[in-house]
């Protein structure tokens, strides 16, 4: 077994690297939605019905379109849609955001499996991706590299968020919503409406994030697409504190973490093969514990947020 | 703007103001009140039957064909509703784990991760002592069913509690660990060698196998399901320690000056929880399933918040709130030869029913009928 693809247990590092990258997209686009919702003092717990509506109309409109393009398209719409439905419920009195995002999650999850049954048996034709590493002749290293441009556009929108919070009007605006609703009233905005457009945001993203699990990877369209991302992401922003660049950084650990037990099966270790795929949920548990302490609010957290009340 | 996680959850905290809270017991406090709670969740629920035959209707399904064949499939036959029952004793269980933390103002949506650590738990106590009698084996069962997912659904309240972590999302992460662990012990050290195509524990033995209620089809965990309501009824409005959990919840600051010790509220509370969704995990294995595998994961434990937003929260209507979403649970089957509609058709109309529930949040105090009535 000499040759260029032997590469003994550095498959497993090269594997994580490759799978970091392509198994934190879904959590980055959720993650940076998410941010921009909670931003504006909203949180929307139903992203993850979210992902797997976006999942699942993505991977529709490519199969009858010919396009995965228009996939992510009409994934984006639909999460957006989805977004609106949670705002618009919010938006009236005496309604709480964590109950209808929970709803939204069973609704969504629900939705899209009963609209996506005929969608199981047929393919779609699935997202291109670039060859960063047609340098090397090792094939993992390869197929590390091969990236999807959507991972692209993800960590590219990540700084621009930041800069866009920080320095636009927009970003102003919003994160006044987020810190003191009775201060956007006074400068005359509409809260509901901040936060709608936030949601609405929010769910783009989050369809988008979706639409990849179905295009590219896994890459087909079955119920047992997403365990959890989208609630995972809910809870990354935490620890990412509400920043997109860190939301970022955040995705790629988790991705990795993600990674590690199909690297692992990779070289034949599969013995608690179940466990390692519950890595990135012990990674998020481990990281609030560590992160979050019940005597003071956590830094950077929007002061209209219900959750770290 | 302000929505406060806890108070709407623990409804009648939030109705009644802080001076009529003291003086008239929540639950029947007024007669004007009471009806509120039930026209307006079952008004909520008529709207998203609407809205479901809409939907089927958009694929060519006749709603009327629709409405029937439900009611066929839950309530239509004494077969169907055996089947309800059924399915509405899991959800009673499942249900309280919801409820109880909500007196806490806690939400907490980890139902089915306790109830499969339960499931498992039970499993294996039954694997340990084959030579114990049914009846040994059986309590066994429960109390090891019941601890392991009161210290799951502890652990989440913990969290909360000393280290700050959001309950909801770490409750919702411990259901898919669990699930992870379900999957690791069925498919490794708990493997029964036969178990070929889907991989479980070895069977728990049919003389350890829980009957049925006499004269009907419908196991124990209906009765037990039942009582556990009931109890934590009285725990919660009629004892100094559901007060004390309810002052928590309606304000955690008052609470503390008070001297109540908020810690031990939100442990116990959670370990009750934890152990009803547990009972009903062990009552899918020693009644239903006689073994663990990845069918215990049957969205009992979602299904279950849903009905504790239903029944707001209450334990005694928990119980035919439970009841009528086991008849949905039930019908699903019946839609699916006869109508052809898909087996996520039951979701599709749960995630309806309950987001029109919440959304009928907003209608509460709003009807001038139902004030005149009070006190």
């Amino acid at each position: 077994m000499a040759g260029p693809g032997d590469i003994g247990l550095w498959t497993v590092p090269l594997a994580v690297l490759g799978g970091a990258i392509r198994v934190s997209t879904p959590f980055l686009f959720v993650s940076l939605g998410e941010c921009i919702t909670e931003r504006s003092g909203r949180i929307n717990l139903g992203l993850e019905g979210t992902l797997v509506m976006g999942a699942m109309s993505g991977y529709g409109v490519s199969y009858l379109t010919g396009s995965p393009w228009l996939g992510v398209l009409a994934a984006g719409i639909t999460g957006a849609g989805m977004g609106a439905l949670h705002a618009g419920i919010c938006g009236l009195p005496r309604v709480n955001d964590i109950a209808v995002g929970i709803a939204l999650m069973l609704f969504g999850v629900g939705l899209a499996f009963y609209l996506g049954k005929p969608l199981i048996e047929p393919t779609a034709p699935r997202l291109p991706s670039i060859d960063f590493g047609a340098w090397s002749d090792i094939p993992q290293v390869q197929a590390a590299l091969r990236i999807n441009a959507l991972f692209i556009i993800g960590v590219v929108l990540a700084p621009i968020l930041v800069w866009a919070l920080r320095t636009t009007r927009w970003g102003l605006i919003i994160r006044t919503a987020g810190e003191s609703a009775d201060a956007a009233l006074a400068m005359g905005y509409s809260v509901n409406f901040i936060r709608l457009r936030a949601t609405m945001f929010g769910g783009f993203l989050a369809g988008i994030g979706g639409s990849f699990l179905s295009l590219y990877y896994p890459g087909s369209w079955n119920e047992g697409l997403s365990s959890g991302q989208g609630i995972t992401a809910v809870a990354l922003v935490i620890f990412a504190r509400w920043n997109p660049m860190l939301c970022l950084g955040a995705s790629l650990l988790f991705g990795g973490a993600a990674a590690l037990g199909p690297a692992l099966q990779s070289v034949g270790f599969s013995y608690g093969y179940h466990l390692f795929n519950a890595a990135p949920y012990i990674l998020t548990l481990l990281i609030m514990i560590a992160t979050c302490s019940p005597k003071r609010t956590l830094i950077g957290a929007p002061a209209e947020l219900s959750i770290t009340r | 703007m302000k929505a406060d996680v806890g108070a709407p959850v623990g409804a009648p905290l939030a109705k009644s103001g802080a001076g009529a809270f003291v003086r008239l017991p929540p639950f029947g406090q007024k007669f004007g009140g009471v009806a509120e709670y039930i026209v307006i969740p079952a008004l909520a629920l008529l709207g998203s039957l609407v809205l479901f035959g809409i939907f089927v209707a958009l694929f060519g399904k006749n709603p009327i064909d629709l409405y029937f064949y439900m009611y066929q499939g839950a309530f239509g036959t004494w077969f169907s509703w055996q089947n309800t029952l059924t399915r509405a004793a899991p959800l009673i269980l499942t249900a309280l784990c919801t409820a109880l933390p909500a007196q806490l103002g806690m939400v907490i949506i980890g139902g089915e991760g306790a109830l499969l650590i339960g499931a498992l738990s039970a499993t294996g106590a039954a694997l340990a002592m084959p030579w114990a009698p049914p009846l040994v084996v059986d309590v066994a069962m429960a109390a090891a069913g019941m601890a392991g997912g009161g210290l799951w659904i502890m652990l989440a309240g913990a969290l909360r509690q000393y280290r700050g972590v959001n309950e909801t999302i770490s409750s919702l992460l411990l259901v898919y660990i669990a699930l992870a662990i379900l999957n690791f012990l069925v498919e490794g050290p708990m493997r029964d060698p036969t178990s070929l195509n889907k991989p479980s524990t070895p069977e728990i033995g049919a003389v350890n196998m829980i009957g049925s209620i006499p004269g009907t089809d419908v196991h124990w965990g209906l009765a037990f399901g039942i009582i556990a309501a009931i109890l934590s009824y009285i725990l919660i409005y009629h004892t100094v320690f559901g007060f004390a959990a309810r002052v928590a919840g309606g304000n955690i600051r008052a609470a503390r000056v008070v001297g109540l010790s908020v810690g031990k509220l939100i442990l116990i509370t959670c370990f009750l929880a934890g152990a009803a969704a547990g009972l009903a995990g062990m009552f899918e294995v020693a009644a239903v399933q006689g073994r663990t595998n990845a069918n215990l994961a049957a969205g009992y434990g979602f299904a279950g918040i849903l009905v504790a937003f239903l029944a707001r929260q209450n334990p005694i209507a928990i119980i035919p709130v439970a009841v009528l979403l086991g008849g949905i649970g039930a019908s699903g089957g019946l839609l699916q030869r006869r109508l052809g509609l898909p087996d996520a058709s039951v979701l599709v109309l749960e995630g309806m029913i309950f987001v029109m529930v919440l959304a009928s949040d907003t209608l509460y105090g709003r009807f001038s009928i139902f004030k005149g009535k009070a006190s």
